[in-house]
C-alpha cells in the first residue's frame, strides 16, 4: 500500500480526538496491571482505582466547569442530575439514570445502561474477582474528587464530601450496574483562620 | 490591551502572573504576592458584608436592611436565598479595570485591563479553558502549586496575540 493511500485511509477513518476503544483498552490494562501488582488483592485494587479517580476528578472538574459553563447547583438533587446528564454525557457519552433517592435526599443511585470502560471485559475466573473486584471503581473516585473541589450553593460557599461505591455490576453477573452516591457532609470553606 | 491574569489559589496565594503588554513597568514579585493576598482578603470581606433581608414577611418598605458583618442569624437571609453572595467582581478606576472571576472551585482569576478593552468576559472564559487544559490536565502539575507550564504560556500568548 502506498504511503499516500495509507494516509488517505487514515484521514477518512479519522475520528474526533481519540478512539474510545483505545481508552477502554488502556483502562483495562491498568486494572489488569494493578491486579498483578497487588497479587490479586482485589480490595486493594479497588482502593487504588478509587484513589486514581480521585486525582483525576480534582482536575477534570475544571475542564467540566470551563467548557460546560454550568452554574451552581442549588441542592443535591440538582447535583445528581448535573453528574448524570452533563458530566457522564460529556466525558463518557453515557447518561446513567438517577434513581433510588433516600428519604433525606442525601443518597441516590446511578444506574448505568452502558459502561464504555467495561466493554470487552470478562472478570478473571478465580472465584474471587467476581465477588471482590469493582472493575469501574475509578468512576467512584472521579465523582468524589470532582465534588470535593466544587462550591455548593448556600449562604456561605461550602464544598461537598461524598462517598460513592458500586453495589452491583453486570460484569459480576448482576442485572444492572449501580453506583450508590452519598452526601457525607459539607466542608466549610470560609475565610482563613482569624487574623489580628 | 494590558492584562495580567492571575489565578490565585483558594488560600489567596498567587500561583501565576503574567503581563501581556510588552514594556509595562513591573511590580516586584513580592508586590504581586501582597496584591493577591490583599485582594483575597478584600474579596472575602465584600462577600461577608452583603446586606441581608429580614426573613419574616416584611411590612417595611425598606429594600434592604443595614449591612451586617455578623454571621448569618436565623432571622435574616440574602435577597435571593438560592444564590450565594459573591465577593468583589469588578473594580474601576480612570486608568484601568480590574475584573475578578472566581470559579466554582474557588480559584480566582484577576485581569487588569485598559478601560477600553471590551469583552473581558470572553477573555476570562478563554483563560479559564486554557487553564483547565494546559494546567489542570498536565499530570505533572501539582495542584495549588505555582504554575510553570510552558504549554499554558504558549497557548495563552498565542490566543491573546490573535485577538489584537
Amino acid at each position: 500500500m502506498s504511503a499516500t493511500k495509507a494516509s488517505r485511509i487514515g484521514e477518512e477513518t479519522r475520528i474526533d480526538k481519540v478512539n474510545a476503544e483505545l481508552v477502554t483498552l488502556t483502562y483495562g490494562t491498568i486494572v489488569a496491571q494493578l491486579c498483578q501488582d497487588y497479587d490479586n488483592d482485589y480490595q486493594e485494587v479497588n482502593k487504588q482505582l478509587e484513589k486514581m479517580g480521585y486525582n483525576i476528578g480534582m482536575r477534570l472538574i475544571e475542564d467540566f466547569l470551563a467548557k460546560s459553563g454550568v452554574g451552581r447547583c442549588a441542592n443535591f438533587r440538582e447535583t445528581a442530575d448535573m453528574i448524570a446528564k452533563v458530566g457522564f454525557k460529556i466525558f463518557l457519552n453515557v447518561a446513567p439514570t438517577v434513581t433510588n433517592w433516600a428519604s433525606d435526599n442525601n443518597q441516590f443511585s446511578l444506574i448505568f445502561e452502558d459502561n464504555p470502560l467495561a466493554d470487552f471485559v470478562e472478570l478473571p475466573d478465580d472465584g474471587r474477582a467476581q465477588d471482590e473486584l469493582w472493575f469501574s471503581n475509578i468512576l467512584c473516585g472521579v465523582l468524589r474528587g470532582a465534588l470535593e473541589m466544587v462550591n455548593f450553593a448556600s449562604p456561605f460557599p461550602v464544598q461537598m464530601q461524598i462517598e460513592a461505591h458500586f453495589v452491583s455490576d453486570v460484569l459480576r453477573g448482576d442485572d444492572t450496574t449501580e453506583m450508590r452516591v452519598s452526601l457525607v457532609r459539607y466542608i466549610e470553606d470560609e475565610m482563613p483562620p482569624e487574623e489580628e | 490591551m494590558c492584562a495580567h491574569p492571575n489565578p490565585t489559589d483558594r488560600a489567596g496565594g498567587l500561583i501565576y502572573q503574567r503581563e501581556f503588554q510588552a514594556g509595562l513597568r513591573k511590580l516586584s514579585t513580592n508586590d504581586y504576592l501582597v496584591l493577591a493576598g490583599t485582594f483575597h482578603g478584600v474579596h472575602a470581606i465584600t462577600r461577608s458584608i452583603t446586606p441581608k433581608l429580614p426573613l419574616a414577611p416584611s411590612t417595611s418598605p425598606v429594600a434592604s436592611s443595614p449591612g451586617t458583618t455578623a454571621p448569618a442569624t436565623s432571622g435574616y437571609s440574602y435577597p435571593n436565598p438560592g444564590v450565594p453572595a459573591t465577593g468583589l467582581e469588578f473594580l474601576e478606576t480612570d486608568k484601568f479595570h480590574l475584573t475578578c472571576f472566581q470559579t466554582l472551585t474557588g480559584t480566582k482569576f484577576l485581569l487588569f485591563t485598559d478601560p477600553l478593552t471590551g469583552n473581558v468576559d470572553t477573555i476570562m472564559n478563554k483563560i479559564y479553558e486554557l487553564y483547565a487544559d494546559y494546567v489542570m490536565k498536565n499530570p505533572f502539575y501539582q495542584l495549588e502549586m505555582p504554575v510553570r507550564c510552558e504549554a499554558f504560556d504558549r497557548h495563552l500568548g498565542a490566543w491573546l496575540r490573535g485577538r489584537t
